[in-house]
């Protein structure tokens, strides 16, 4: 079998410090929804900022579709067809809901209004408040305009930190049954998330992390029948 | 020899050399300004090396203290006081009283419309009372013997004190200035406190009452035990001791005054560095540290970084204080129209910076090598642009250069410190 | 017809005049506010950047002046405005190039950068007063009135005059215009957008693909034209003397704080409340008021709340009330 399209494979670093990451190893497939679990301080934000190049890796490598991009930086993984979603400060809240996702697609010197127009289709709340600052919009609906942010690129891996952080148990729902949508489009996804048994259930592949480091990795559904894995990490 | 030491030696050549090769007089003249600077220097890094404070306001805490001087040696207008003391008093008490009742009521009623009209209603009320009582007093004051006195005049008191008042003076103004800006964004007490000095200065210009505004205030008195040139000069001992020594008397009077200045500045001066090196290296100057290097982290502690910073910022303006005090003393006049931002707040910050901020020794040494810097090159800028221009013909351009000698010590000052900010950013003798 | 001369009183002494000088600090205060936005300090050169801009027009003002070119009844310095800002935006990207960007790659403190501008503004002064010295110099020319006060009596039959100075149109015009250009730059643009968004979320915009240093250099070259523009239109309403531009920088922070630093509308609205303040506060009132009020109730005294020479003072107090009770301002700035 061909490499994953993007993996972080045997990724050691951190933040000048002490290492945060210990060979850890994180991919995903074409359309397809990789979870990243964890107890806190697993690592397993700073797993996703390795593979966004948002931390120097001291050992290990970043492949997209083929190509290395470990030396790459944020914003040239941007340009190559990654789309990131900060945890926080994900949005620019002084400028309408259009303003933020024609800033996302600040790269783009072609028309993206056809862009623009599915991201309606996929967030029709976002379409009625086009013109509202974005910093006055619910917690839900400004999840909804960072990642539709990130999608104005027309990414290829789409990353999201810990979406659902502070939402209502609905709009969970509803957040994850649109991630559902955009990986059906062909987008990859990755995202790290503390609610472990939703995302995982939605997931094609999750990663269990511990100090760093892969404790379980299999199928979504697997590591929810999984014992170990149930006892430990998801509460029974 | 450690580099501190050679380093505070070369300034000490520079005065040196100053009064080999110019006079003697000059070089203490220089001196006493430098050793009076470097009192200002220690104010400012009390606040700025300690705490990180940005206090833009150094002129005005200075004028107060100048301010100081005016106030406790003149001696009392009794007219002045008769026609109008009671009333400028009254007056300002009632303005005092309506900034009180002011605060009383804004915390006392409740949030609303009702709260801001009673405000509106009692600072415009007080404002007109104020006004009611204080102008016809301040008429009366100012029309007695206007070209000799026209203000209440002072305490009639020895020079000497003003120096502590001018501190207190200063400390009051701090208190005020720190009660509103501290606690909030760093830059705000820049700005407020570059407000606050251009206030105090419009007050010493403006209000002729209090301290004959723009028209000065002459100083007869001097400060125990500096003796005047005259009497010197005709002091049998003293000229005694020109002719054994063989100097003039006239110059020598000069310098002898200057000399006693020195005595007196280094007292203080030194006084000024013992006290605030025990508190540094005290629990409260390591806890200053702590709180200037991670504020959160101090406040987490449940340190009360905003009454720190206050009690900081007052000490440090009140040092200010007493060397302005200490500097209209030596001036023997008090003219407001001489505080200039340039040279009394942003001056005394290169001195800081260039000597090291956080360091006390580097203060004193910035303020001796700028201070030397700063008039020499205004003693000897013109005659320098003479030479460089000498081969010139005489006409406007070249007039205009001679002319703009002067300016060239801010642009001077100003790359100074913007090298030093960049390549060492932590002075000449950097912080322990 | 008394309401009427007071009326006319009104708007001679306090409304025009107040409405020039705020739309020359509302100017100021936008360049402030826009380089507190974007790279989050405050700028103490501002002032002397004005006069730095104000003086390289002065001089090709006189040299147009000298030339024979004038712009017949406006003043010959708004054709030498551009090259006042050319000449200034090249001065203040140099002084970004060599000073600012060593500190912003640090990521130094708004303290440090605070303190460091105090340094540019020490070399910028130090420039000007060596090419143009410390004296008052006028170099205003055109037309003097767009209405004379005779003209308006004339007219009117009032007993009060009511003068509108060229300048002050000229002012009010230019201020309007340069407002416009700017919001519309700053809301329809692409690059102007890129520069809200740089204000608002530095870190999303870097990841967005926005360039900071090409949304720095704009910044600073849209400062530069705010500041030579303020500049000038005060110098040519008042006179240009340094000093008094190194004085305004307590006015403009004033005006860009009550507005709340950072947001630009904010900066506009804080200029008219400090220069009306500072007008209506130091207005001698009694002429006014001798028109209102019925002859045996006339004001002995002036009605003046306070000397002009407290004019600072006022925004002193605006600025300190501000802080005491809206320390983020009217408009909501970044309050970090």
């Amino acid at each position: 079998m061909a490499d994953p399209f993007l993996i972080g494979s045997a990724m050691t670093g951190g933040y000048g410090g002490a290492d945060i990451l210990h060979g850890c190893t994180i991919a995903v497939e074409k359309g397809e929804i990789a979870v990243i679990v964890g107890p806190n301080g697993a690592g397993k934000s700073t797993a996703m900022k390795a593979v966004f190049g948002m931390l120097k890796l001291r050992e290990g490598h970043v492949t997209l579709d083929g190509e290395d991009i470990t030396r790459l930086s944020p914003q040239a993984r941007v340009a190559k067809g990654m789309g990131f979603v900060p945890q926080t400060h994900n949005i620019f809240p002084s400028m309408t809901v259009e303003e933020n996702l024609e800033m996302g697609a600040f790269i783009r010197d072609d028309d993206f209004s056809g862009t623009m127009g599915q991201i309606y289709d996929l967030f029709p709340i976002l379409k009625d408040k086009r013109h509202q600052p974005a910093g006055e919009l619910s917690g839900g609906q400004r999840q909804q305009v960072a990642v539709g942010r990130a999608l104005m690129t027309r990414p290829k891996v789409l990353m999201l930190d810990e979406p659902t952080a502070g939402v209502s148990p609905i709009v969970m729902d509803e957040l994850f049954d649109r991630i559902i949508e955009i990986a059906r489009t062909g987008i990859s996804i990755l995202m790290v998330e503390q609610n472990a048994r939703q995302a995982l259930e939605i997931a094609d592949k999750g990663y269990v992390l511990v100090q760093g480091a892969n404790r379980f990795t299999d199928t979504g559904q697997a590591l929810l029948a999984d014992p170990e894995v149930r006892r430990s990490f998801l509460g029974g | 020899m450690s580099k501190n030491l050679k380093l505070f030696l070369g300034v000490g050549l520079l005065f040196l050399a100053t009064g080999l090769l110019l006079s003697w007089n000059q070089a203490l003249f220089i001196l006493n300004f430098g050793l009076v600077s470097a009192i200002m220097a220690l104010g400012v890094n009390m606040q700025w090396g300690y705490a990180g404070l940005f206090n833009t306001g150094v002129m005005g805490f200075a004028a107060l203290g100048g301010l100081a001087v005016a106030l406790v040696a003149t001696p009392p207008v009794g007219e002045a006081w008769r026609v109008g003391g009671f009333g400028i008093l009254l007056g300002l008490a009632i303005g005092v009283a309506t900034v009180a009742a002011g605060v009383a009521l804004w915390r006392r009623m409740p949030k609303g419309r009702n709260r801001a009209l009673a405000m509106l209603a009692l600072l415009v009320g007080g404002f007109m009372l104020f006004r009611w009582v204080f102008d016809p007093a301040v008429t009366a004051v100012e029309a007695i013997n206007p070209s000799v006195t026209g203000n209440l005049g002072g305490l009639g008191l020895p020079v000497l004190l003003a120096w502590p008042l001018g501190g207190v003076l200063a400390a009051g103004a701090a208190w005020a200035i720190g009660k509103t800006a501290l606690g909030l964004r760093s830059d705000y007490l820049a700005i407020a406190t570059l407000g606050i000095a251009e206030i105090i200065i419009a007050v010493m210009k403006n209000e002729d009452w209090l301290a004959r505004g723009v028209k000065m205030v002459n100083l007869k008195e001097r400060p125990w035990p500096v003796p005047f040139e005259v009497n010197l000069q005709q002091n049998e001992t003293f000229l005694g001791l020109a002719s054994t020594l063989g100097f003039d008397p006239v110059t020598g009077s000069s310098i002898f005054v200057k000399l006693v200045y020195m005595a007196m500045i280094l007292v203080v001066l030194g006084l000024v560095i013992w006290l605030s090196e025990r508190a540094l290296n005290s629990p409260w100057g390591r806890m200053m540290r702590a709180i200037r290097d991670n504020e959160d982290a101090a406040r987490a502690m449940g340190k009360d970084v905003t009454a720190r910073h206050l009690q900081v910022f007052i000490l440090g303006s009140a040092v200010i204080g007493v060397a302005g005090a200490i500097l209209t003393s030596m001036d023997g006049i008090l003219n407001p129209g001489t505080y200039q931002p340039l040279r009394f707040t942003f001056l005394i910050w290169v001195m800081v910076i260039v000597g090291g901020s956080g360091n006390n020794w580097g203060a004193v040494l910035g303020a001796m090598l700028i201070g030397w810097l700063w008039l020499i090159v205004e003693a000897l800028g013109p005659q320098l642009m003479g030479w460089i221009t000498a081969g010139m013909a005489e006409g406007p351009l070249k007039a205009h250069l001679v002319d703009s000698a002067q300016h060239m010590r801010l642009l001077t000052l100003g790359v100074i410190l913007l090298l030093v900010l960049r390549f060492s950013p932590r002075g000449l003798i950097p912080e322990k | 017809m008394d309401i009427l001369n007071a009326l006319a009183a009104f708007l001679n002494f306090v409304f025009i005049p107040g409405l020039a000088y705020g739309a020359q600090l509302a100017l100021g205060a936008l360049g402030v506010t826009l380089i507190y936005g974007i790279l989050r300090f405050s700028n103490f050169a501002h002032g002397d950047t004005m006069a730095f801009g104000t003086m390289v027009t002065i001089f090709v003002t006189w040299f147009f002046q000298s030339i024979g070119l004038t712009a017949g009844v406006l003043p010959t310095a708004l054709l030498a405005l551009p090259f006042g800002i050319a000449a200034t935006a090249l001065l203040v990207l140099a002084t970004d190039k060599v000073v600012y960007q060593f500190y912003r790659r640090q990521k130094a403190t708004p303290t440090i950068l605070v303190i460091v501008s105090m340094g540019v503004m020490f070399v910028m002064n130090g420039i000007v007063r060596l090419f143009i010295g410390v004296d008052d110099q006028n170099f205003a020319d055109g037309g003097r009135f767009l209405i004379s006060a005779g003209d308006f009596k004339a007219a009117t039959g009032l007993a009060e005059g009511l003068a509108i100075k060229g300048s002050q149109a000229v002012t009010v015009i230019t201020a309007g215009l340069t407002v416009a250009v700017l919001f519309w730059f700053l809301q329809k643009t692409r690059t102007g957008k890129s520069m809200r968004a740089f204000a608002d979320n530095e870190d999303l915009a870097l990841l967005s693909g926005i360039n900071p240093d090409r949304v720095v250099q704009v910044t600073w070259v849209i400062a530069a034209a705010l500041a030579t523009i303020a500049g000038v239109l005060y110098g040519l309403d008042k006179s240009f003397r340094p000093f008094t531009y190194f004085q305004l920088l307590l006015p403009i922070f004033a005006a860009a704080i009550v507005g709340g630093l950072g947001n630009p509308l904010g900066a506009i609205a804080g200029g008219f409340i400090i220069a009306f303040s500072e007008v209506m506060v130091t207005y001698a009132w009694k002429k006014v008021v001798t028109y209102v009020l019925p002859a045996d109730m006339a004001p002995d005294g002036l009605l003046q709340l306070m000397g002009t020479d407290y004019k600072y003072a006022v925004s002193f107090g605006i600025l300190i009330l501000v802080l005491l009770f809206m320390p983020t301002g009217i408009f909501k700035g970044k309050a970090y």
